[in-house]
């Protein structure tokens, strides 16, 4: 993804989008492409019925009237325009984004390996699953692969979009590569492993770009629903007619068409595909590919979340929380000697010191200990520290080294100090013991640490009642106090890979959705398992394949924000389906009245609404249907708004403004409509 | 004094509701009961003489057991009307049907709608009310009934299995059926229906012209034909038949065997499901939707025809045309909107002459056919919506949506898109036919609004299975037997097919946990929207052809 499209996530629009997408409304005007949307089929043909009756007025009632069926028609057309618009509109960025990928996929030359080491240069679409290419600084890598010899930086910007290149090597979880990247120096050798055409740039392409969209299963039962509701109203349209005629009420072909047109859910209809395109796409925009719609409408189901304590919900490093002094060392002697042990300890852990003693208020002039000697830690002495100019030596390191270390200058040990370790393994943490020459001053308490925020997440999706289990190979400890600080709901201890998948297996087996992360090769079948799998773009290739998602910036946390994104778009497809439905009642009462009361006045007392007249009750009505199309793109594109509540509130909270706001708007609607069009209907002579 | 008429039958049914349901609940689940030294006997007994197997059936077995059962017992019947004048027990010499009203009148029976295109008077021999039309009315309704039995085993979920339909006939016969109208039967009896296999007497008056008085085994008939939400009265007059219905206490027995066994039958569904917070909701839609129809029937009919009261007529009594004097307003206004709301078809006053809007709230609550409804099937369809209503709903929530533990997906809304499309189409489609043909319109005795309102309602009756007529409609003809004969039948059988198909979908899905994310269709909100798509998907449907018959005529009323 390059950096336009990146800047661009804010606004779901752009002039670009919107040239394209009016041109494609047209373009979708094509009925073999309008069946494919069979509630706006009927619209189609309804526009067309009304098209020839408004030029040959008379062939199927005598005394037809041309204008009023001119206007039913151009009404009409522009209600498919609209909706043709909002799917177009939603493809546009994907279609932006994939144009900005396929630059990248120019035909480049590649350099072929053959069995006697012989280089040969071919183009990289020549380049076939198994052979074995050498890729040097500067060159594009052909297709998808494995490193089998060599360590490099490669620079994979052209499908994450972060600039910052990454190291692949032979063996191990960083040794697949991806067709399209870029060596930024050195050199390997890989083994091609997709064909040309099938690289994961191809498919990504193709699935941006909607190619290789197909309808959900969610989308497809609905839209069983909505061709069920088409049918009833042709039933009950086709039905008045006859009704009409033999109580005596003429009815014009064009009303019947326009009520039709307004009873059957043209808004969800309309908006359907876009609804479901734009959730790929908000997926998409969040660097997340996902291989199917399917997949992030199965996030929206979700109540179970595996997730690795390593790198998802600690950093990893294991950094200090606390110094506890022992012996007759104080808290603020064991701070400040820990900090001067650090000093030049450039480790995570090492900083992290530096940064706790400062945050306690330790200060200590630095300069004083430039000319200290740095002792860095090896294998052989298991300690690192300063040797000070006063001769003091200052160390830190692991207990019994530390001991081993003051017992052998003749020291004596502290009777609290083991006590101090001890509680500090208890809780999972690793004990670093602090001395200076013969004296133990104290330990720090490394802790691996939660990433800022996820407690809060994790909160969240409780509240949407998400169960999160937390997978680590530590002691049971350790993983409890990890597992207690983060807030997530259960955790397996010592966990192996097979236990991954058997904690999937159990959790469906009980009817749960599973949603995991992984990227080492051991990872793969557990992603295959799980309904919803992400896998790193930074893993291997298997894991990549099994997965249904691939998270283009390795952050395995995104799960959460993904599932967020699932439920949001089926939220946003319920609540507009509702809307949709809804609306049908004051079109009821709109079109109605107005068809009967030329023959039956007293029908007026059904006019709730005062609308002036009959035809411009019926066309402010089909103008209203029309118009809430456009109006409710935004809402499709962005989604509806979502925060995290229990079903049963955000039920009562979207049911009120989709529900209950759906049969109130379209009353307001209709009315001011009927305000705004009638002096020019007067005026046309038609009121 | 009408209403508290009104108030005192609603209160009893609610008394009753509780120790039925828990009742039906036994015979349905295979529990004991205090019946069982007697008809554990009878039924083994019918098990060796059919060699019935009391194996378990899978949704499809029990849908085609119930099917063939069902058209068997409709050749049988038809063969019967087709050859009663020769075959017995027929005193007053009633000839043989001719073959449509046959074709019609076995449908009618078999579908438990029970609309007569005949009068028992001269249509039917004894031999036919018993051997074939109260015979039918236990069958029938003992079939939809272990159709929602088989529907309810499918979304408790506790097996993948439907039951034995076979079982389900017999003991819901035997256990429910059989034993509730013996006490009901003797309840009439005392109030004076007759109960004999002689024919008509003839009397002279005392004006001294001779009169036929009809007489014959009415009494069995009518408990069963209210019980079973059957309707078909054994005279032409039915209930407003001072020898089927002679006294108001009579009225509220009939009143009340109608409501039973529909009603309960939801308190039974919580507790195959062990959630009575879920039946509750279902209960409480159903009694909104009928708590709105009643005071519409009741207070249009109380108003009186004001084409009268334009014509200096005073209407302080109400429209008392077609009514029965004994009963007056409020028990001929209630019995209209229970016959119809739990689709018994039963008649204690013309409806052809109820006022537009009484008309309309009977109309309206056979279109819907989910306000409780006859044995079974408004139940079933009540579900159907609440399915649907999950459906649209349910997305709201971001979840796939999920309907007492198991996910609705595709397969399901194939088949509740079917059964809802059924019952417009067979309506609305059929109404406009009548419309423009010859022998359609030939039946309409009144034409204009209320000619139209005559052809929905008989359709509409026929699609409802409910069986009531506007009996102004001169339907005994080819093209209406014919006609509603069909529609009758696609009314009964298409969505019964369907709705068990969805829950034997349903059985075989894996439940789902119930957690904070899911969305919980047991509380007064689901309830709501419940209603809501009812209203919207149901009525609305309806809307325009309402507006052209009874609303249309009510407006131009006296004007």
């Amino acid at each position: 993804m390059d950096k336009n499209v990146r800047q661009s996530k804010k606004s779901w629009m752009t002039k670009e989008i919107l040239t394209n997408a009016i041109r494609d409304s047209f373009k979708k005007l094509n009925p073999k492409e309008m069946i494919k949307n069979p509630v706006m089929f009927v619209v189609e043909v309804g526009f067309i019925i009304t098209l020839v009756l408004t030029v040959f007025p008379d062939l199927l009632e005598k005394n037809g009237n041309a204008l009023y069926n001119g206007i039913v028609s151009a009404i009409l057309l522009v209600t498919i325009l609209f909706a043709n618009f909002a799917e177009a509109v939603a493809e546009g960025r994907g279609k932006a984004q994939a144009e900005s990928m396929k630059k990248t996929k120019k035909d480049t030359p590649a350099k072929l390996l053959d069995k006697n080491g012989n280089v040969k240069i071919l183009n990289s679409n020549e380049i076939k699953k198994g052979d074995i290419v050498l890729c040097e600084t500067g060159d594009i890598i052909p297709n998808d692969g494995e490193v089998i010899e060599g360590l490099a930086f490669v620079d994979e910007s052209a499908i994450t979009g972060e600039s910052a290149p990454v190291i692949k090597e032979a063996g191990g979880d960083f040794s697949s590569v991806t067709g399209g990247t870029r060596i930024k120096s050195d050199r390997l050798k890989i083994r091609i492993t997709a064909t040309p055409g099938q690289s994961f740039l191809d498919r990504m392409i193709s699935l941006v770009e909607g190619a290789s969209r197909h309808k959900t299963p969610n989308e497809t039962a609905l839209t069983t629903v909505l061709v069920s509701l088409t049918m009833i109203f042709l039933i009950v349209v086709a039905a008045l007619y006859p009704m009409a005629d033999y109580t005596g009420v003429r009815i014009s072909v064009s009303t019947l068409i326009a009520l039709l047109v307004c009873l059957i859910p043209t808004t969800i209809g309309g908006l359907l595909s876009a609804i479901g395109i734009a959730g790929m796409d908000r997926v998409t925009r969040f660097n997340v590919i996902a291989m199917s719609g399917k997949a992030v409408e199965a996030c929206g189901d979700v109540d179970t979340m595996i997730l690795d304590k390593t790198g998802t919900i600690t950093f990893g490093n294991r950094l200090a929380a606390e110094f506890i002094p022992v012996g007759r060392a104080t808290r603020e002697t064991i701070a400040r000697f820990a900090l001067i042990a650090s000093l030049k300890d450039e480790t995570p852990e090492g900083r992290s010191v530096i940064e706790l003693a400062a945050r306690q208020g330790i200060n200590i002039d630095k300069s004083e200990y430039d000319k200290a000697e740095n002792v860095e830690f090896t294998s052989q002495t298991r300690m690192s520290g300063l040797n000070l100019p006063s001769g003091a030596q200052v160390r830190k390191g692991a207990s019994d080294t530390i001991q081993n270390h003051v017992t052998g200058l003749g020291g004596v040990i502290p009777k609290d100090l083991q006590s101090s370790v001890d509680k500090v393994s208890r809780l999972g943490g690793t004990p670093l013991v602090v001395c200076i020459d013969r004296e133990i001053m104290g330990v720090i308490y490394l802790k691996d640490t939660v990433k800022p925020g996820l407690v809060q997440r994790f909160e969240r999706l409780r509240q949407i009642g998400i169960k999160t289990i937390m997978c680590t190979g530590d002691n049971p400890l350790t993983a409890q106090t990890i597992a207690k600080e983060a807030g997530v709901d259960d955790f397996i201890a010592e966990c192996k890979p097979e236990d991954k998948i058997d904690v999937i297996k159990r959790e469906q087996a009980e009817g749960r959705l599973v949603a995991m992360t992984g990227d080492g090769t051991n990872d793969a079948p557990a992603l295959a398992q799980a309904d919803v799998g992400l896998a790193m773009n930074s893993g291997t290739t298997a894991a990549k394949e099994a997965a249904n998602m691939v998270d283009l910036d390795s952050d395995p946390t995104k799960i959460i924000e993904v599932v967020e994104i699932g439920k949001q778009l089926l939220i946003t497809r319920g609540s507009l389906t509702t809307f949709s439905i809804a609306n049908d009642v004051a079109k009821y009462f709109a079109i109605i009245p107005a068809m009967f009361t030329i023959a039956v006045p007293q029908m007026n007392v059904l006019n709730v609404m005062g609308l002036s007249t009959p035809q411009s009750a019926i066309l402010s009505a089909l103008i209203f249907n029309a118009a809430i199309i456009p109006a409710l793109i935004p809402i499709a594109m962005r989604g509806v708004k979502y925060k995290p509540m229990s079903a049963q509130a955000m039920l009562a909270k979207n049911m009120l403004i989709y529900g209950l706001g759906g049969m109130i708007v379209p009353f307001a609607g209709i009315k001011l409509i009927d305000i705004l069009i009638n002096p020019i209907l007067k005026a046309l002579n038609l009121g | 004094m009408g209403i508290i008429q009104i108030i005192i039958t609603l209160a009893l049914l609610a008394v009753l509701v509780i120790p039925a349901g828990k009742y039906i609940f036994n015979v349905i689940t295979g529990g004991k009961s205090f019946i069982d030294p007697v008809f554990d006997r009878v039924d083994s007994l019918i098990y060796k003489v059919t060699g019935v197997k009391r194996s378990e059936m899978g949704w499809k077995q029990y849908a085609i057991s119930l099917l063939v059962t069902n058209l068997v017992m409709t050749l049988l019947v038809y063969l019967i009307f087709r050859l009663q004048g020769h075959l017995g027990f027929n005193p007053n010499k009633n000839g043989s049907m001719e073959p449509f009203l046959a074709f019609n009148t076995a449908i009618s029976f078999i579908t438990n709608t029970n609309l007569q295109h005949y009068s028992g008077e001269w249509g039917l021999s004894h031999l036919s009310q018993l051997a074939a039309i109260t015979f039918l009315m236990f069958t029938s309704a003992a079939s939809g009934f272990a159709a929602a039995a088989a529907f309810m085993r499918g979304l408790a979920g506790k097996t993948k299995n439907a039951g034995n339909f076979f079982v389900d006939l017999i003991r819901i016969t035997t256990r429910i059926l059989l034993p509730i109208s013996m006490v009901i039967t003797l309840l009439l009896v005392w109030q004076g229906v007759p109960q004999t296999l002689s024919g008509n007497q003839t009397v002279t008056t005392i004006e001294g012209t001779l009169q036929d008085i009809p007489l014959g085994p009415v009494a069995v008939l009518e408990s069963i034909k209210h019980l079973g939400t059957n309707g078909g009265g054994f005279f032409g007059a039915n209930s407003s038949h001072p020898f089927e219905n002679p006294t108001p206490l009579a009225n509220l027995v009939e009143i009340l065997s109608m409501m039973l066994l529909p009603a309960s039958l939801v308190y039974t569904f919580g507790l195959m499901l062990k959630n009575k917070k879920q039946s509750r909701v279902i209960f409480a839609a159903m009694a909104i939707l009928f708590l709105t129809a009643l005071p519409v029937c009741y207070l249009a009919e109380q108003a009186g025809n004001p084409a009268l009261s334009a014509a200096g007529l005073n209407q302080a009594m109400g429209n008392l045309e077609g009514k029965e004097v004994r009963f007056g307003i409020a028990q001929s206004a209630l019995f209209t909107t229970v016959t119809t709301a739990f689709t018994t078809g039963a008649v204690n006053n013309m409806h052809d002459s109820l006022t537009p809007l009484g008309g309309l709230a009977a109309l309206g609550q056979m279109m819907l056919n989910v306000v409780f409804g006859g044995k079974g099937v408004g139940f079933m369809n009540m579900i159907m919506y609440a399915i649907l209503a999950v459906f649209l709903c349910g997305l709201m929530v971001g979840r796939t949506p999920e309907f007492l533990g198991k996910k609705i997906e595709g397969k399901e809304m194939k088949l509740i898109a079917l059964a809802i499309l059924v019952h417009p189409f067979i309506i609305l489609i059929p109404s406009a036919i009548a419309l423009v043909t010859g022998p359609g319109l030939a039946g309409i005795t009144n034409p204009g609004f209320h000619g139209l309102s005559q052809v929905l309602y008989e359709f509409t009756s026929a699609a409802a299975n409910n069986g009531s007529g506007f009996e102004g409609l001169a339907d005994n003809s080819l093209f209406w037997n014919f006609s509603t004969g069909l529609v009758m039948f696609f009314g009964r059988y298409i969505s019964m097919i369907a709705l068990l198909a969805v829950s034997g979908s349903l059985a075989a899905k894996r439940e789902v946990p119930v957690g904070i994310g899911t969305f919980k269709t047991d509380n007064k909100l689901f309830t709501f929207i419940l209603i809501a798509v009812v209203l919207i998907v149901g009525a609305l449907t309806f809307f325009p052809a309402i507006s052209l018959g009874p609303v249309a005529e009510h407006l131009t009323l006296g004007k």
